[in-house]
């Protein structure tokens, strides 16, 4: 009997954002306490000659510096920052927090200062002169290999720093051979910023006494953080240190890694013994936080005449930036070549991939992290396929989809697809969209000289990583369960500990609700605590859109433990046998099988356990359970996504007209925040197509630093976004739940980028990069062969 | 995101700000501060005092005098796109709603607009489309200068050291007559990677009998493109003869057109006579064109005129 489980329960969370009373890092202040800046290369590469702080030291109001020589002191808690993805023969660059001897991405730490306010601090910023020689930069993926492309780091040869291949070339060859048809297309998937609305920030509090840190901090993951701080970059025996990740504003990934500022501030607070706060810019989060994305693609697909699909073949390179970040060789390799089956049975797919250094700031995961790059390939040359052949695009992908009665679904790139009915799903988003009718409509429009185009996607992702063996396997040095712990109080009230962390997805409610289902107990008498790894024992994170299908099932986990043990309590008190008793979550109370008059109800049991006058003798008082769920494969989330869109044919200017979503996200637990996910993942998948794109020059200058040059999606720029879905729940999960968070921005892009090809397919126009510019569109349409008239 | 230090003082009145401004050197006045305050927080300006002239009274609102609108400096965006007087040019209500987002329009002002030159701001190309006088006091008086030589570089214009703009003068906009501002936004900053503002005055006839055009974002500075109206004067407002008329801004146009990342040079100079061409239908339109000619004339079919309002918006 499920309650909760399905209802748009409004969010817990929301009273406190919406009036400005949610608790951020930035809001933070500790008595005592000093501000950090730290001063960052203005070039993308350069050799550091000298470093002159005593102007800087010597500004009234400044407390110190922070600077390579504390942290290459011997005392030095300091360590480079560690790579946490070992692929096969990877090559690993030094990454200190401070910069020793050359810079190498605009942005890249130089030195720190101390102050008594921030406004101080950066008086003092500009006080400090450093000399460099700059150097060649290169910035562009493929660029970088080229003979005699400047050296991101002496050690790592051509700027490769991984190669990855998966599938079998001689037979993937042979099918492009015997194939009737073959389509083949380069293209960019450009760099993103991921532009959180939190800029990053930290608080570091050092306790003298007992030798502790406290580090409060804008992470995704804040026990992995205190993780790798205390085995690699900040290396205090673990029990002293803490993290704390209190309310954060969006992440979108960019905010897993241990950054270093997240080491400098802490280093900052034990050399001067006062707490020290250090709150990013938007220009310093431009510059410093992972970027996404990036990759050169050469793809190519082989089809027969009747439409099916037999081989695919991808080559990419894939830009890390100047540093491997934490996870940076995951994203274009695990989590890209082997989504590059999408939701359609090809017999063979090869894929290979180079992990290239520029000058430019790291790469890393950023809202779907290498899913989405591949979904853009795999339904970019879908189009072109169906064009080819001069079929429909949606009944060319219908012909090649993945049948329901072929899951679990073995695909050639090493994924097993848990459950799916992709045939329901098109099916689904056809009679939302009325697709029949857009057709009609817009062949009345082509009729009247407009540019009218109909997009159409099918998207896979896997998401919530991972089972830890097999993230093992590919190189992961973490395994990726999770922890739910349950405390059910005297008073039959209940604390939620999980190690998975909010900062966006609406965690206080969805827990709130699976676990109110599981102990039939109502959501006002659950409180959800997380991010405080001194409240929470351990915990993953969040990221991958793992916390519902992994973190959820931990909990799923912690309350049948917690059932097991007041089955044994109420067995007891009740002088019943165990296996006679049933717990009915609809009351909250266990009762005996035939005897409903015999009853305890749970808050009866909870006080029982806790006064501890008569419990079995097997049983300790107390009624508090962990969990630890290791999933046994992803989940595989799916999508159908429709939109049609304008262009205006004497500016390139593009309206989107309508935008029609489905998504099998597996079991909803609550349709209101899942709903927001998918509009929210949509609009920035939009934002890729049309309008977002870091843009650095050829000598490694960052354009797009402000948000008065990187375009992030805006109300005005979208419609009314349509959203329903189909439920195909995932078998190995207790929940049936998949991933909710970045469906919507895997499938927005290539959906967009459809319709808008689409619009100008009248003019033989078959592929423009992302974003779709006015002035790209505009360019193709002036070099197209009648785009000029008419 | 903190600024350099400075001092603070608050001028009590026009001629106290004046007197202020020749105390300090290098003072900035301080309106509404959404230009000035963002480029001292990015450390691009480090004035060393600021005056801020905010709460001086006799700088805000709009009257209106001998058919004449008297725009106060300090009068924001969201008072002008809020307006209720009918005569006061539609551009320029118009320009004034498209300004930032609503806080910024709340407080942002259209002096510290226009004093700011921001060549890709949207007030500077309507004032100058609609020949706007600038209002100045300095330590020797007030003067006046018109639009066109008013901007006069990048983040320039007429004002000396010591002076402070206190109102811009408008024409107010007779029935006969119609303006529109149309612009293609940046999509990250929302200013004008182009902006056309169009004035047009109708005769009986449909013939045209006034107009002026000015652009923005292209250049320097916004400037007037007189090949583009006295195309148009003395010939009848179709559509065709907008169109024609639209193209000649190249004769106006030097090579010397900024580009960025978000649109070139070439691409701008391309958009052009788009532009213009949608501001003058737009100020056609509202000049009452369509109600006088309308059906008269051959190629404003219903197909054409359903066309023209889909494209400017109008339901």
């Amino acid at each position: 009997m499920t309650k909760y489980t399905g209802q748009s329960v409004r969010r817990y969370e929301d009273p406190r954002f919406i009036q400005g009373r949610g608790k951020y890092v930035a809001n933070l202040t500790l008595p005592n306490m000093a501000y950090l800046a730290i001063k960052r290369s203005p070039y993308a590469h350069a050799r550091i000659l000298n470093i002159d702080t005593s102007a800087a030291e010597a500004l009234d109001g400044v407390v110190g510096v922070v600077t390579k020589d504390d942290m290459l002191a011997e005392d030095s808690p300091c360590g480079p920052l560690p790579c946490g993805w070992q692929v096969p023969d990877l090559k690993v660059p030094q990454n200190d927090v401070f910069q020793v001897d050359k810079v190498r991405h605009v942005g890249d730490r130089v030195v720190a200062v101390v102050a008594e306010s921030p406004a101080i601090a950066q008086d003092a910023l500009d006080l400090i002169e450093v000399d460099y020689e700059p150097l060649p930069a290169v910035v562009d993926a493929r660029k970088a290999m080229d003979p005699g492309a400047p050296l991101v780091h002496d050690d790592v040869e051509n700027n490769v720093s991984y190669e990855w291949v998966l599938g079998d070339k001689e037979v993937n060859d042979q099918a492009f051979a015997d194939a009737d048809h073959v389509v083949e297309l380069e293209l960019v998937n450009q760099r993103l910023i991921a532009t959180a609305m939190e800029p990053r920030a930290c608080v570091a509090q050092w306790n003298a006494f007992s030798e502790e840190m406290t580090l409060w901090t804008t992470s995704q993951n804040p026990h992995l953080t205190k993780v790798v701080m205390s085995a690699f970059t900040f290396t205090l025996p673990e029990h002293k240190l803490r993290v704390i990740s209190p309310d954060v504003g969006g992440g979108f990934g960019t905010k897993i890694p241990n950054y270093p500022e997240e080491v400098i501030t802490p280093l900052a607070a034990m050399k001067f013994n006062r707490p020290v706060k250090w709150v990013a810019t938007r220009t310093e989060s431009a510059m410093s936080d992972t970027q996404g994305r990036d990759h050169v693609t050469k793809a190519k697909l082989a089809f027969n005449d009747d439409g099916t699909v037999t081989a695919m073949n991808v080559e990419t390179w894939a830009n890390n930036g100047a540093y491997l970040s934490i996870v940076a060789p995951l994203i274009p390799t695990a989590f890209y070549i082997t989504l590059l089956s999408g939701l359609y049975k090809i017999p063979t797919i090869y894929g290979k991939v180079y992990g290239t250094l520029t000058h430019t700031v790291w790469v890393d995961a950023y809202r779907g992290a290498g899913r989405p790059e591949a979904a853009y390939v795999v339904e970019r040359l879908m189009d072109l396929a169906a064009e080819k052949l001069g079929v429909n695009k949606l009944e060319f992908r219908k012909r090649n989809l993945i049948p329901p009665s072929d899951f679990p679904y073995e695909t050639p790139v090493a994924m097993t697809y848990d459950s799916g009915n992709y045939q329901a799903l098109f099916a689904a988003v056809e009679e939302s969209a009325n697709y029949e009718n857009m057709l009609a409509e817009q062949k009345k429009a082509r009729a009247e000289g407009r540019l009218v185009g109909i997009g159409i996607s099918g998207c896979i992702e896997a998401s919530g990583p991972a089972p830890s063996a097999v993230a093992g396997a590919l190189g992961g040095v973490t395994g990726f369960w999770e922890s739910g712990g349950i405390r059910v109080h005297a008073t039959g009230k209940v604390t939620v500990l999980t190690g998975a962390h909010a900062h966006g997805q609406g965690h206080e409610t969805t827990f709130r609700q699976i676990v109110a289902d599981q102990l039939g107990t109502s959501m006002e008498d659950i409180e959800i605590a997380h991010g405080d790894t001194a409240v929470v024992a351990n915990g993953m994170g969040t990221y991958g859109s793992r916390s519902t299908a992994v973190g959820g099932s931990a909990l799923v986990r912690s309350s049948e433990k917690i059932i097991a043990k007041m089955k044994k309590i109420a067995a007891h008190q009740l002088e019943a046998a165990e296996e006679d008793l049933v717990y009915d979550t609809s009351s909250a109370s266990f009762h005996v099988t035939g005897s409903p008059d015999q009853t305890m109800s749970f808050g009866e049991i909870a006080f029982a356990a806790y006064t501890a006058h008569d419990l079995p003798e097997d049983v300790e008082p107390g009624l508090e359970e962990n969990a630890y769920y290791d999933p046994n494969n992803f989940t595989f989330p799916n999508s159908a996504h429709i939109a049609q869109v304008e262009v205006d044919r004497d500016t390139g200017e593009i309206t989107i007209q309508k935008y029609v979503a489905v998504d099998d996200v597996g079991t909803i637990i609550n349709p209101m925040i899942v709903e927001g996910q998918i509009v929210g993942g949509i609009a920035q998948g939009v934002g890729q197509a049309l309008w977002e794109e870091a843009v650095y020059d050829e000598s490694g200058q960052l354009l797009t630093g402000s948000l008065m040059d990187y375009a992030v999606p805006r109300a005005d720029g979208l419609p009314s976004i349509e959203v329903d879905s189909i439920e195909t729940p995932s078998p190995h999960n207790p929940l049936g739940a998949k991933g909710a968070g970045e469906m919507g921005t895997i499938a927005a892009t290539p959906t967009i980028s459809s319709a808008v090809i689409d619009a100008l397919s009248p003019l033989g126009i078959q592929h423009i990069d992302i974003p779709l510019t006015p002035e790209k569109v505009w360019r193709a349409i002036q070099a197209s062969s009648n785009g000029g008239g008419n | 995101m903190y600024p350099p230090k400075f001092d603070f003082y608050r001028a009590s009145s026009v001629q106290d700000a004046v007197a202020l401004l020749q105390e300090h050197d290098g003072a900035k006045l301080l309106a509404g501060g959404h230009s000035l305050i963002p480029i001292m927080n990015l450390r691009l300006s480090d004035p060393g005092t600021l005056i801020d002239i905010g709460r001086i009274e006799d700088l805000k609102g709009i009257t209106k005098e001998d058919g004449r609108f008297y725009i106060g400096a300090l009068t924001t965006h969201a008072q002008v796109a809020a307006s209720e007087r009918r005569s006061l040019p539609a551009a320029l209500k118009e320009a004034a709603g498209m300004i930032g987002d609503p806080q910024v329009r709340n407080r942002g002002t259209v002096g510290g607009n226009v004093a700011h030159a921001d060549p890709a701001s949207d007030l500077p190309t309507v004032f100058t489309a609609l020949g706007a006088t600038f209002h100045i006091t300095g330590s020797n008086g007030s003067r006046t200068v018109v639009a066109q030589s008013f901007f006069t570089d990048l983040f320039a214009t007429a004002l000396n050291k010591n002076e402070i703009l206190t109102s811009i003068e408008v024409p107010a906009e007779a029935a006969e007559t119609g303006s529109g501002y149309a612009k293609m936004a940046s999509p990250a900053s929302r200013y004008a990677i182009l902006g056309a503002a169009a004035s047009v005055t109708v005769g009986m006839n449909g013939d045209c009998t006034g107009c002026s055009v000015a652009v923005g974002g292209l250049t320097t500075h916004a400037r007037l493109v007189p090949s583009v109206s006295s195309a148009l004067v003395g010939r009848k407002l179709s559509q065709e003869n907008i169109a024609a008329a639209s193209r000649n801004i190249f004769q106006d146009l030097s090579d010397e057109i900024l580009g960025d990342i978000h649109a070139s040079a070439d691409y701008r100079r391309h958009m052009a006579p788009v532009y213009v061409e949608r501001a003058l239908l737009k100020a056609s339109r509202r000049a009452g064109w369509v109600a006088k000619i309308g059906k008269s004339v051959k190629d404003l079919t219903e197909d054409v005129l359903r066309d023209i309002d889909r494209r400017l918006g109008i339901s």
